[in-house]
């Protein structure tokens, strides 16, 4: 009997539920592992991929996606080990694991917190509720690479919208290993679409794209590529989020600037009558 | 194909004449290879059209566009809105060409004339109780010498399936026939209703049949039926036509129609046209895709060639 030859794994992107590889067919190395070198044409497969998910993803009651959220949690849980393998400490992966139960929590109550009755001089219901503004392009940050990624992911998802992530070049494992979770949890395929490869390639094309409505620049730390991307995304007028500081504390409390930013407020007036 | 068609050239006019030789010649055509078919639709699907070359095609076939509404809940003033996109699809960019018609049906004409009048775009209707066809002769002869009166000079009407496939051939051929009368100058387009023939034997029959009583241009669907235009169903009728031109000299033009939504299937046909009959049918006048939502998509990616920018639907009309 020979001896077993153990089947290595190959680190595809993540586009619309699916793992294809890169169309252009390239590959780069990282902890001795090959991972798809996404293009701008996979940027752009991906975007249609959101873009065809927002529509049932935002239409789910808060409550539904809540419950979804809830169980990438637990099956995360059940993934621990794949992570620690990777070299992610025992207590990121926990705390990566809170972070989501933390976002779950807030899908039917930043409706509450952020919309509601507003008193207006004249005999009318004002009443404010926010909305997902769409698609969602995010650059995630390069370290912690399991809860900088979960922390940009949870917040966009979390009130309705749909994101396409450029993971982070030096730590694409955490990430194609985290849309392994995503795939098993009952979250709709396209809701979270994750490119793997270099920045410069996929997140201009993303930042330029007239059918994405927001980005999210925290994990770019070149400065001169982020002013040549916000230039690019006031073409249409996407909602931009600055990079993060250099030293932002990621365990901390995050705080729901990170969802409120990711929304626009519908107000509709109604006649009062009798 | 071409020597059957080649020895049958002497009595072609004749055929109408005699359910028997109608049915004899179109039984005589040389079966079509099912799966020699398909796998050469879905080869010259492969082609790689990029550059220039894809900005070349892209006008093409925004110019081949039959721009379509064929809803029950059609308005004038949606079918004028429809017409004025026809005249100018991209309203931010003037180099844009104007669509090659706009298909209505006959009760939406009127409205449709007066946008288009002088324009260079064609006004299409169907006619003949579109799109079964389950109607006596007289009724539908009606209605296309009302869809010709109200301005249309193109007719899309439907063959006879059920007389088909029943196999009265020299029903349908009388059907067409007295159509074509009706029109008067306007040009006929057959509709075979691919999706209802079943087999690409009837396919290729049926597009002889409708050439043979004179057809101007033969269309494979109504899009009212769930299999519409195919790649391999446009191979075989492009063969028809070709085929056709071989054994009589007269060119008849090829319309596929529905299900047809994205740039690349549009260019996938435009590669088909061009290796299965040549640069003679690449034109508006022997080539065109009945369609709605294509446009946009063609639209959007011929901003994208503009601009380098990817561009989203929320800047374009809806149709």
């Amino acid at each position: 009997m020979s001896e077993r030859v153990a089947v290595r794994k190959t680190y595809k992107l993540f586009i619309g539920g699916k793992f294809p590889r890169s169309e252009s067919g390239r590959s780069y190395i990282v902890q001795d592992s090959n991972v798809s070198l996404a293009s701008r044409k996979d940027a752009r497969d991906a975007v249609v991929a959101a873009r065809a998910a927002v529509k049932g993803w935002a239409g789910a009651t808060a409550y539904n996606r809540g419950q979804i959220l809830y169980r990438v949690a637990e099956m995360l849980e059940g993934r621990r080990d794949q992570f620690i393998a990777l070299g992610v400490s025992a207590d990121e992966v926990d705390a990566a694991i809170d972070r989501w139960v933390w976002y779950a929590g807030w899908s039917d109550k930043l409706p509450q917190v952020y919309g509601g009755a507003n008193p207006v001089a004249g005999p009318y219901f004002n009443l404010s509720a926010p909305e997902p503004t769409g698609v969602v392009a995010v650059v995630a940050p390069a370290a912690p690479a399991l809860l900088g990624l979960v922390s940009v992911i949870a917040p966009a998802i979390v009130t309705g919208n749909t994101v396409v992530v450029a993971a982070s070049p030096a730590a694409p494992l955490a990430a194609v290993t985290l849309a392994e979770v995503l795939a098993t949890s009952d979250l709709p395929g396209g809701v979270v679409n994750i490119l793997t490869g270099k920045l410069t390639e996929t997140v201009p094309t993303l930042a330029a794209h007239m059918d994405v409505n927001a980005i999210d620049l925290t994990g770019v730390t070149d400065a001169e590529l982020a002013a040549e991307l916000e230039v690019k995304a006031a073409e249409n007028l996407k909602r931009v989020l600055r990079p993060a500081p250099a030293d932002h504390d990621w365990y901390a409390d995050p705080g729901v600037t990170r969802m409120t930013v990711l929304l626009e407020t519908k107000t509709v007036w109604h006649p009062k009558g009798v | 194909m071409t020597a059957t068609a080649t020895s049958a050239r002497s009595d072609l006019s004749e055929l109408g004449r005699s359910e028997t030789a109608l049915r004899t010649f179109l039984h005589g055509l040389p079966g079509v290879d099912q799966v020699g078919a398909e796998q050469r639709a879905a080869q010259l699907g492969t082609r790689s059209i990029k550059t220039t070359a894809k900005a070349q095609a892209i006008d093409l076939a925004i110019r081949m566009v039959d721009l379509t509404t064929l809803e029950g809940a059609d308005t004038p003033g949606k079918v004028r809105a429809l017409a004025t996109k026809a005249l100018r699809p991209d309203p931010a960019d003037p180099s844009c060409p104007h669509v090659g018609a706009v298909c209505v049906y006959p009760a939406m004409v009127p409205y449709v004339a007066e946008v288009l009048r002088g324009s260079g775009v064609h006004l299409a209707s169907v006619a003949t109780a579109f799109p079964s066809g389950q109607a006596p002769l007289d009724v539908k002869l009606a209605d296309t010498r009302a869809a010709v009166e109200a301005g249309a000079d193109e007719i899309d009407m439907v063959i006879n399936r059920g007389a088909f496939l029943a196999g009265r051939y020299q029903e349908v051929y009388d059907e067409i026939v007295a159509t074509k009368e009706a029109c008067g100058d306007a040009h006929l387009k057959v509709i075979l209703e691919t999706g209802e023939l079943a087999t690409y034997d009837n396919v290729r029959r049926a597009s002889w049949l409708a050439m043979l009583a004179g057809g101007d241009f033969i269309k494979t669907s109504t899009g009212k039926v769930p299999v519409a235009a195919t790649p391999p169903v446009t191979l075989v009728m492009l063969e028809a036509v070709r085929d056709f031109r071989a054994a009589t000299g007269r060119q008849v033009g090829v319309k596929p129609a529905g299900g047809i939504k994205t740039t690349k299937d549009a260019i996938k046909y435009l590669v088909m046209v061009n290796e299965t009959v040549g640069a003679d049918w690449l034109d508006p006048d022997w080539f065109r895709f009945g369609a709605s939502s294509l446009l946009n998509d063609l639209l959007m990616q011929r901003t994208k060639l503009t601009t380098g920018v990817y561009a989203g639907p929320d800047y374009f009309t809806l149709d």
